[in-house]
């Protein structure tokens, strides 16, 4: 392995890698992959550093996910995309597939994927062909937990899937209507993981499920610490503890706790950073005050620290999506985000500083870091 | 035989070919017959229950078929197009 780093970047127009030399000093920018297409992520296989997916779309044609299994130098299609089986009683048809999740490493070739509308489906041929997971699909809630009307501006999306490093069969997921969902049986039942998590926009504003989660992570050295950036606050869960802590209300009250993705720390599982976004009044979504930056906690989320050296002071108006802000795990670790301008930055130092690496890409919608 | 008109957003599947022939009795055997020679073209035209995608068209001759189930007589012209979609 290199200490080199790889970025996958997933635009709204093609994806791009990006390719760090040792010291992560300087980057060479390649692409595009795919102009034209919509790449929502673009994930490599840590398992097996060779297999790369993309999940893609476009503005005419339907959703479809593309595959490498030589590390990017040829590219196919899945022979079967994730699709619902025909006669579906409710009606539905993936618009698109959002998230993008390689298995357990128990089970190599198995990956998960999230799509709009909310759904999760597997495959176990290491993306190839795709089978639609009829316990949470089919789930006696599932139009409860995923209202045809209710979501994100693009689609209600189950926007993320995540796994228990020590469990094949313990998962989450993090959806935009129904919260976090929680499955010890891989997939086959399902219930809702949401105490003490805000719903602003419900007349009931702590209902047992209909928060809008946008991103959670385990703390990878205690994978029973769990993180959340919700559309309504920064919270955090000790398991095997239910209720969530709203650690948000620690930040500062002109920046608040809005964003869309939280970034846990590769060994410290008191350490997560996160890039707070405008929430007021009409929602703009952009960086508050014109003034990008992340913010740190080092103390499980009591207090929170600015980290905008580099960024623009005044005039800064991008933000990050929820894919769109990760972190590689070296020592000490690099964190990376891709803006809505189309601009890729990185911290060398834990987010002492920042620069910018790459501009002039098409809107960013997820970036992914892993060893060249 | 039925002639088919295939849209840009599509050549990658026809090797770059805008027309090319198939057999079917009604737009959907049409796009089956397309699919068995360029996998993976008729799910971004089609979706998983049968539904035009929302910014596909499909004409039969002249006529828009709005449904993959509209007939088409041999010797006929099946036209696909990419409509207008923003951004």
């Amino acid at each position: 392995m290199s200490d080199a780093i790889r970025l996958l970047v997933g635009t709204r127009k093609g994806a791009w890698t990006l390719e760090s030399d040792a010291a992560r000093a300087s980057w060479r920018v390649e692409g595009p992959l795919f102009l034209g297409q919509i790449i929502n992520h673009f994930v490599r296989d840590p398992r097996d550093a060779r297999t790369l997916l993309m999940a893609a779309s476009t503005g005419h044609l339907g959703p479809t996910i593309l595959r490498s299994t030589d590390d990017g130098k040829t590219w196919a299609e899945a022979s079967r995309p994730p699709a619902f089986p025909k006669g579906d009683p409710h009606g539905r048809s993936v618009d698109h597939s959002f998230w993008l999740e390689p298995g357990h490493p128990d089970e190599p070739g198995v990956w998960w994927a999230g799509v709009s509308p909310p759904a999760l489906f597997r495959s176990a041929d290491g993306g190839d062909t795709w089978e639609s997971v009829e316990g949470l699909n089919l789930h006696p809630k599932a139009m409860d937990w995923f209202p045809p009307e209710g979501g994100t501006p693009d689609g209600a999306i189950l926007n993320q899937v995540i796994i228990d490093p020590r469990d094949a069969r313990h998962m989450y997921l993090a959806t935009c209507s129904a919260g976090v969902l929680e499955t010890t049986d891989q997939g086959a039942t399902w219930r809702p993981l949401n105490q003490n998590v805000r719903c602003d926009f419900f007349p009931d504003p702590y209902p047992e499920y209909g928060q809008d989660s946008h991103f959670v992570a385990l703390a990878p050295t205690d994978p029973d610490r769990l993180w959340q950036q919700n559309h309504c606050g920064i919270y955090r869960l000790d398991r095997p503890g239910e209720r969530w802590e709203r650690i948000g209300e620690a930040m500062p009250k002109e920046v608040g706790d809005i964003g869309f993705t939280i970034v846990p720390h590769a060994r410290d599982r008191d350490t997560a950073w996160v890039w707070p976004m405008d929430g007021t009044e009409v929602w703009p979504r952009v960086s508050p005050g014109g003034r990008p930056a992340a913010y740190r906690t080092r103390d499980g989320g009591a207090s929170w620290e600015r980290q905008d050296k580099g960024f623009p002071a005044v005039q800064g108006w991008f933000t990050v999506k929820r894919q769109a802000f990760c972190a590689d795990a070296r020592d000490p670790m690099g964190l990376y985000i891709g803006t809505t301008g189309g601009e890729v930055w990185m911290t060398g130092d834990e987010g002492g500083n920042w620069r910018q690496i790459c501009a002039h890409l098409p809107e960013i919608y997820s970036v992914t870091a892993t060893p060249a | 035989m039925i002639r088919v008109s295939i849209p840009s957003q599509l050549i990658a599947y026809t090797d770059g070919a805008t027309r090319v022939e198939a057999d079917g009795a009604t737009v959907a055997a049409v796009l089956d017959d397309l699919d068995r020679r360029f996998p993976g073209l008729k799910f971004r035209v089609i979706d998983e229950q049968d539904r035009i995608r929302r910014h596909m068209r499909i004409f039969v001759g002249q006529d828009e078929a709005r449904r993959v189930d509209v007939p088409v007589r041999n010797g006929g012209e099946v036209l696909i197009f990419g409509a207008l979609s923003g951004g």
